[in-house]
């Protein structure tokens, strides 16, 4: 009698049409992001692959070498997959339409014999089922790989320190802070007084949705850290909602510098440094003069 | 034993620390920088920190003491050149160094000194000139 890996080999012809007509089958899929041949292709190579290592009588261990080929080819298809956009539902039925496509093949070869092909159908069961977490656990691994990099990217553009006169600079923080970002702002702002000697920083809160006890713990380090480096902080932006969050919650922000708008924090930090905005009478035209 | 050299400058007095200070050390500085206020009546101690990498909170609170046992003898104490991981690592640690002046570096340290002693002793002819020099 022939075992279950001997009777899909000879019938792999037979699979192949079938699952390829299972996927077609499915309606969501997706033929603008793969074109049939390239679906093909793959199936035909995962399929190879899959007859390979069960032909040498592993049928639950996909951990072993014989599965090795079978695991990365799948993890290859699910981590594309998942950076063409694919949605999980297409990804997880390239791997269980193939298993209905395999038990349709038995059931056919195995007439009569209801006890056999009851145990090849429970261990292909299981094997799919592997292989299925498999290639779910690589799809949203490349999905959160994307998040991350994309996670990186925000926090470096949206922390640029200017240098809005000389000896005063500004930071406008745009989006949520949190503990990792309050780390990179601070780094970079008490770098860049170092590197450009500037005695005033304006830490700019308009970009920032919503402060709550932490950000202002946050917010209080690095105006802290700012003062012990010997330059001063003036927090503005300070939106009316914003106010009254900091109020009701009871943080206390007397011994800090706040303004409502970037324009009177600068007006604020020309006055710490003796310097005089004027209108000149010439031409009309606002000019700075010391 | 090692120890930190303190310059008299004028009115001031000037610390360099250009090692990493040890528990020891700093409390031998703690010491004599005490014993050299007394004796010399300065009105100012500028320590420079900008070749210290490392502090704990031990460094923390001498940086600390020394501020406010010079403010009992009436001289104001400015720390000047902080680097950006030290100052991160006080705030972290809780320690905002209140009471303690801060500056850039030594030149505005000096500076910083000079306004404060000009502002102890009274509206005086020194402010004046300040003034007529930014002027110009």
């Amino acid at each position: 009698m022939n075992t279950t890996a001997q009777v899909l080999e000879k019938n792999k012809e037979r699979i192949l049409e079938q699952w390829m007509q299972n996927q077609m089958a499915d309606a969501s899929l997706r033929e603008d992001l793969m074109t049939n041949d390239e679906l093909q292709r793959q199936s035909k190579e995962m399929l190879d692959g899959l007859l390979r290592a069960i032909s040498k009588g592993n049928y639950d261990n996909i951990y072993e070498t014989e599965f090795e080929q079978v695991t990365d080819t799948l993890r290859d298809i699910s981590i594309t997959r998942a950076r063409q956009g694919f949605s999980p539902r297409e990804t997880g039925t390239f791997v269980l339409s193939l298993k209905q496509a395999l038990i349709e093949v038995l059931v056919e070869q195995r007439q009569g014999d209801t006890s056999t092909l009851y145990q090849e159908i429970m261990q292909l069961n299981t094997l799919l089922d592997n292989l299925s977490i498999v290639t779910f656990e690589t799809f949203i691994k490349g999905r959160e790989e994307v998040i991350l990099r994309q996670t990186d990217e925000i926090s470096e553009i949206s922390t640029p320190v200017i240098r809005v006169w000389d000896g005063i600079l500004a930071l406008p923080i745009i989006g949520t802070l949190d503990s990792a970002r309050t780390q990179i702002v601070m780094e970079n702002l008490l770098q860049e007084i170092v590197n450009t000697g500037s005695t005033i920083a304006i830490l700019d809160i308009s970009g920032v949705p919503a402060v709550d006890s932490l950000v202002a713990q946050h917010l209080i380090k690095t105006v802290s850290a700012t003062r012990l480096m010997g330059a001063e902080c003036i927090i503005s932006g300070i939106r009316a909602e914003i106010a009254q969050t900091i109020v009701h919650l009871g943080i206390d922000l007397s011994n800090i510098k706040t303004k409502a708008t970037l324009a009177s924090a600068l007006q604020l930090a020309f006055n710490m440094t003796d310097l005089e905005v004027r209108r000149s009478d010439r031409n009309k035209s606002n000019k700075l003069l010391r | 034993m090692e120890r930190i050299p303190i310059l008299k400058m004028g009115p001031f007095l000037l610390v360099t620390i250009q090692i990493d200070l040890y528990d020891r050390l700093a409390l031998t500085l703690e010491n004599d920088l005490i014993n050299m206020v007394s004796q010399t009546g300065a009105r100012g101690v500028l320590i420079d920190i900008s070749a210290v990498s490392i502090v704990d909170s031990f460094m923390g609170r001498i940086l600390g003491n020394i501020a406010s046992m010079s403010r009992i003898m009436d001289a104001e104490t400015v720390v000047v050149g902080m680097q950006p991981a030290v100052a991160i690592t006080l705030v972290e640690l809780g320690l905002t160094l209140q009471g303690v002046h801060t500056a850039l570096n030594v030149e505005k340290g000096m500076e910083l000194l000079n306004t404060k002693l000009g502002d102890n002793l009274g509206p005086d002819d020194e402010e004046e000139e300040d003034q007529d020099d930014r002027n110009d």
